[in-house]
């Protein structure tokens, strides 16, 4: 039911114009469920398709209407949109890398690392707000996704919080480290961003150019495009889940092989 | 529960050599957890003494009281001798002064001897056991309340969550659940408080995925609770979480703020948390003699394991964690009906005969455990984001819950890993529950897997399975099992993980009243 048609209609001149599909090409059929701060009746299922309409959704039909509690109404509609798509026209942002499964990272470093990749983490400066890295990095995970931790392959090193650069330093060099993740929510006086400086400068300081780990910070603050301009290999943003840093991590740190993606 | 429950035969000679195995596993593990205090055992005795507040940072002065008095006398003998030997040299007049003073620096703390420390005792104990009887009388207002008011209906029991971060607005959420027919509300607590090493001050409108776990926010929930109870006619229960490093003050703040359920496992905060192992059982085996006290019902965290190891694979590991919950519960002080085991409905359902083997494990653990309200957990681990599907999969879930006489419920959503959940999603959700009730109810009655079939078979094997692990874990320790990665894969060492710096032995001469308290079951 879900499963998005592309039974296309490639006219004439090459332009592929299509439309939702119910049970006919063509038919532009959706459906449509929601709940409105009001009580269920006449005047809830008119509001809703009030909605169904300025969303484009003509003829459109109240299928179901549920009273919730004293005072809200569940709907569900069904009806035909009448805008159309062209296909030529989507845009869509390819991530740099491809967001893949603990199995399909666990697989990559078996064979392509061949050793188990390493990963220090911490929160440095005097922020001890742990809840970023430890969201990245213990099994507990975020977002219904595990952490690292989970990962066989990915050894996991979570120094805490309050962490000194120079102690970081030392860690990473003790645990051969492949990455280091430091995350900051502290912005007071922008001292995520020194902060960030200060160890990215460190890192350089302690390490040859080409053995330095890959240097990933996180916050709820950062600009994820400031990665160069602080010294640091990525930046990650509010909302990042495990997979998307482990599936970076993947990305930036194992030997390329021939892709297999079919186009 | 009247009925008893439908059940699988097991082997009895089986199901004794479990037990003693896990009491085997778990005895040395209770003996450490004699032998050690923590900071947060320590500040969970001064709470129960009265102390309670903050300072202009934030800090609470149980805080800076315990720190204060470990600075200058160490931990091994406890804080109840230091503390009210200074209260009775006049060096404050009450335990907030005190407190204030101690974390200004001006207090001398010192360990009193002979006749001062048996003053300095009796005034501990008369002061802690205020906060014990305050739990005390929670508890029979509860049973007051339950009579008067009436019990949730029918078993199992309907859990709800609510988690909006703003506990004035968890207040309207959960009132609302209650009316569309939750009996137990859950209150998640916002990430990242288990690592906090203090229990936050206040109400709180803020929180991180969930809602700081406070006293204040205890009360205020167990107010509306009440109030929407009046209006329902039944009593609401509230659920919190009792785990993390602060697990025995949150444990004392529940029990006299009249919570009824505790989120309380043995293993999780090690496991998932990478809170340091003994720290994590000796707060929990006080805890536990609170929730004992209290009439608290712990739910424990086998569910988990199942969301990170395979739930067919890994199915005895489950079994084995019910049995070391249960031995440490009883250990503890709570009775059968006190422990809600955890388990959940976690089996890829594209496997053929899931269902099959989701019964089989779910009678498995009735069967072990016929008087435990055992928990049952919605599936999160093959939740797509197709709500469609998700929506049939919970209902199977439901209906192994009713087939195999689950006491607790947490309703599952359709809408699991796609958002936190909307008015419509909680009601939907809600109607899926009742209507697999109401259409089943009686069906355990009627539902008696064959000695010899699939379902009794499976059970079987997974009880040897989980044996034949109890006899590692005993034989080699639990602490090393835990160290090597049994459990939920993870490897957690003794002497490493959060919290470890707040573990101390304890001396000859330790006085904790809370504990003599709990442990001689008095009140005075």
């Amino acid at each position: 039911m879900s499963t998005p048609a592309i039974t296309s209609t490639a006219a004439a001149g090459g332009s592929r114009i299509i439309r939702p599909y119910g049970d006919t090409t063509g038919d532009g059929m959706v459906q449509l469920s929601f709940t409105l701060p009001v009580p269920a009746g006449k005047k809830a299922e008119g509001a809703a398709l009030q909605l169904a309409r300025s969303m484009g959704m003509d003829p459109a039909m109240v299928v179901h209407a549920r009273a919730m509690g004293e005072g809200y109404t569940f709907l569900v509609l069904y009806g035909r949109v009448n805008h159309l798509i062209d296909l030529d026209a989507v845009q869509v942002t390819e991530r740099e890398y491809p967001l893949l499964s603990a199995k399909e990272i666990n697989a990559a470093i078996r064979s392509r690392l061949r050793r188990k990749l390493v990963v220090v983490g911490a929160c440095i400066g005097t922020d001890a707000h742990t809840v970023g890295i430890d969201a990245i990095l213990d099994i507990k995970g975020f977002a219904g996704e595990k952490g690292l931790e989970y990962h066989r392959e990915i050894e996991v090193h979570n120094l805490g919080a309050q962490v000194l650069v120079p102690q970081l330093v030392e860690q990473a060099l003790a645990r051969r480290a492949d990455a280091v993740l430091v995350s900051q929510v502290v912005t007071q006086r922008d001292a995520h961003l020194h902060n960030t400086r200060e160890m990215a400068a460190a890192f350089r300081e302690a390490y040859p150019a080409a053995s330095r780990p890959l240097l990933v910070v996180g916050g709820p603050r950062f600009d994820e495009g400031a990665a160069a301009e602080l010294g640091v290999d990525r930046i990650f943003g509010k909302g990042t889940t495990p997979s998307e840093v482990a599936s970076y991590l993947v990305h930036a740190l194992l030997p390329a092989r021939p892709s297999r993606r079919s186009a | 529960m009247s009925r008893r429950p439908t059940v699988i035969e097991l082997d009895r000679a089986d199901t004794r050599r479990a037990r003693t195995l896990a009491r085997r596993a778990g005895a040395p593990v209770v003996r450490i957890a004699r032998t050690h205090t923590t900071v947060s055992v320590e500040r969970a005795t001064v709470r129960l003494a009265g102390l309670s507040g903050a300072d202009s940072e934030r800090v609470p002065w149980v805080n800076h009281l315990v720190d204060a008095v470990r600075a200058q006398t160490g931990l091994a003998h406890g804080v109840a001798l230091p503390v009210w030997d200074a209260l009775a040299r006049g060096e404050g007049e009450d335990l907030l002064t005190l407190a204030q003073k101690a974390s200004a620096g001006s207090v001398t703390f010192r360990l009193p001897e002979g006749r001062e420390a048996s003053r300095a005792g009796r005034a501990a104990r008369a002061a802690v056991s205020v906060g014990v009887r305050r739990i005390d009388r929670a508890r029979a207002q509860r049973d007051r309340l339950i009579a008067r008011l009436g019990d949730a209906p029918r078993r199992p029991w309907i859990y709800l969550i609510v988690a909006t971060g703003d506990i004035y607005e968890d207040v309207v959420q959960a009132q609302a659940a209650a009316r569309a027919g939750a009996d137990v509300i859950a209150v998640i607590r916002s990430t990242g408080q288990s690592l906090l090493d203090y229990v936050p001050e206040g109400a709180t409108r803020e929180g991180y995925a969930g809602t700081y776990a406070t006293q204040e926010n205890f009360r205020i929930m167990r107010a509306a609770l009440d109030e929407v109870g009046r209006e329902l006619g039944r009593y609401v229960r509230l659920t919190n979480y009792a785990s993390g490093l602060c697990m025995p003050e949150i444990a004392a703040l529940a029990g006299m703020e009249r919570l009824d359920m505790m989120l309380n496992d043995s293993m999780y905060g090690i496991l998932f948390r990478d809170i340091n192992p003994i720290r994590t059982f000796v707060d929990q085996r006080f805890s536990r003699q609170i929730h004992a006290r209290a009439g608290i019902i712990i739910n424990t965290g086998e569910d988990n394991y199942l969301t990170t190891a395979d739930a067919v694979e890994a199915a005895h590991t489950v079994t084995v964690s019910q049995l070391l919950n249960e031995y440490f519960a009883a250990e503890a002080g709570l009775a059968p009906w006190q422990m809600g085991l955890g388990h959940a409905f976690e089996i890829d359902p594209s496997i053929p005969q899931s269902f099959r083997l989701e019964l089989a494990h779910a009678l498995l653990a009735r069967t072990l455990f016929p008087d435990a309200p055992l928990k049952w957990m919605p599936p999160t681990k093959h939740m797509t984001g197709d709500i469609f599907r998700g929506y049939l999969l919970d209902g199977f879930f439901n209906l192994a819950g009713a087939l195999t006489g689950q006491g607790i419920l947490l309703v599952g959503m359709m809408t699991e890993a796609v958002v936190t959940p909307w008015l419509s999603d909680r009601d939907l959700a809600l109607q899926n529950v009742r209507y697999v009730l109401d259409a089943c109810s009686g069906l355990d009655e009627d539902f008696h897997p064959p000695a010899g079939g699939f379902i009794a078979t499976r059970a079987r094997t997974v009880l040897a399975e989980a044996i034949e692990l109890l006899e590692r874990i005993a034989d080699d320790g639990l602490l090393t099992a835990i160290g090597e990665g049994t459990f939920g894969l993870m490897r957690r060492p003794a002497d490493a993980g959060k919290g470890l710096d707040g573990v101390e032995q304890r001396a000859p001469g330790y006085l904790n009243p809370a504990i003599d308290l709990l442990e001689e079951g008095a009140t005075r």
